[in-house]
C-alpha cells in the first residue's frame, strides 16, 4: 500500500512543482513570482514529510523547518522591498 | 515494520495513507490555483493550501507511522512554527500587492482597507499643509 501511496503523492507533488515553476516563469509581477515560490518551498517540504512518513525515520525535520523559515524570510524581505515599476496601474 | 501486522496496525497506515494522498492534493490543489486565478489575491488565497492543512496532514502521518508518542510534540513544534511565520508573510505580501494595485477592483467583494487609505492620505495632506511643506512621514 506504500508503494501505491507514494506513486500517486509523487505524481501529485510533481504536477504540483511543475505548476508552481511555470507561474515563477511565467507570473506577471513580482510577488506572484513571490508567492509561487513561497508555493514550491511547501512543496519540497511535503515532499520531505512523505519521505519521513514512508521510510519512518525523522531525519528531514529540521530540514522541513529550515524551509518554512527560508520562505517566510524570502518572502517578507522581497515583499517589503516591492515597487511599481509599471506604466500604467492595475493591469496586472 | 512490526512483526505481524495487526488490525490497528492496518488501520493507522490506512489513515496515515488518506493523510498523505489528501496532503499531496493539497499542493496540487494550490498550484492549480496558482495556475488559473486572476490576481494575486486570489492567487494568495489558493497558495495557503498546502502551507497550513497540507503540512499538518503531512506531519500527522509522520506521526502516525514512527508510532512513538514523543515525536508528537516536535511535529506539534513545526507546524505552530509554520502557523506563526504564514500568517505574517501573507500579510506583507498582500500589503504589498494592495500598495502596488496587483489586485482587481472589480472582483472584490468589499475593500475595508481603501477607507483606511484614503483617509490616511488626507490626513498626510492636511498635516503637511500645515507645515508648510515639509515632508511627513506615511
Amino acid at each position: 500500500m506504500m508503494g501505491l501511496v507514494l506513486t500517486v503523492t509523487a505524481v501529485a507533488l510533481a504536477l504540483a512543482a511543475a505548476g508552481a515553476i511555470i507561474r515563477i516563469a511565467r507570473g506577471p509581477s513580482l510577488l506572484d513570482r513571490v508567492l509561487a515560490a513561497d508555493v514550491l518551498l511547501a512543496i519540497l517540504g511535503a515532499a520531505l514529510c512523505i519521505d519521513m512518513a514512508v521510510n519512518r525515520h525523522l531525519n528531514n525535520l529540521m530540514l522541513v523547518v529550515a524551509v518554512s523559515v527560508i520562505g517566510f524570510i524570502g518572502s517578507v524581505t522581497v515583499a517589503r522591498f516591492v515597487a511599481d515599476r509599471r506604466e500604467q496601474p492595475s493591469e496586472s | 515494520m512490526s512483526p505481524e501486522p495487526n488490525a490497528v496496525d492496518t488501520v493507522i497506515d490506512a489513515v496515515s495513507a488518506v493523510f498523505m494522498v489528501v496532503g499531496a492534493l493539497m499542493s496540487l490543489a494550490a498550484a492549480i490555483g496558482l495556475l488559473r486565478f486572476p490576481d494575486l489575491m486570489s492567487r494568495m488565497h489558493a497558495a495557503t493550501k498546502p502551507q497550513v492543512l497540507g503540512l499538518f496532514l503531512l506531519l500527522a502521518s509522520v506521526g502516525l507511522q514512527l508510532r512513538t508518542w514523543w515525536v508528537w510534540p516536535v511535529l506539534l513544534v513545526a507546524w505552530i512554527f509554520q502557523l506563526l511565520t504564514v500568517p505574517v508573510s501573507a500579510h506583507m505580501v498582500g500589503r504589498a500587492g494592495y500598495r502596488t494595485k496587483h489586485l482587481h477592483k472589480e472582483l472584490l467583494s468589499t475593500d475595508e482597507l481603501e477607507a483606511v487609505v484614503v483617509k490616511a492620505a488626507k490626513a498626510a495632506r492636511e498635516s503637511e499643509e500645515d507645515d508648510g511643506g515639509n515632508r511627513t512621514a506615511r
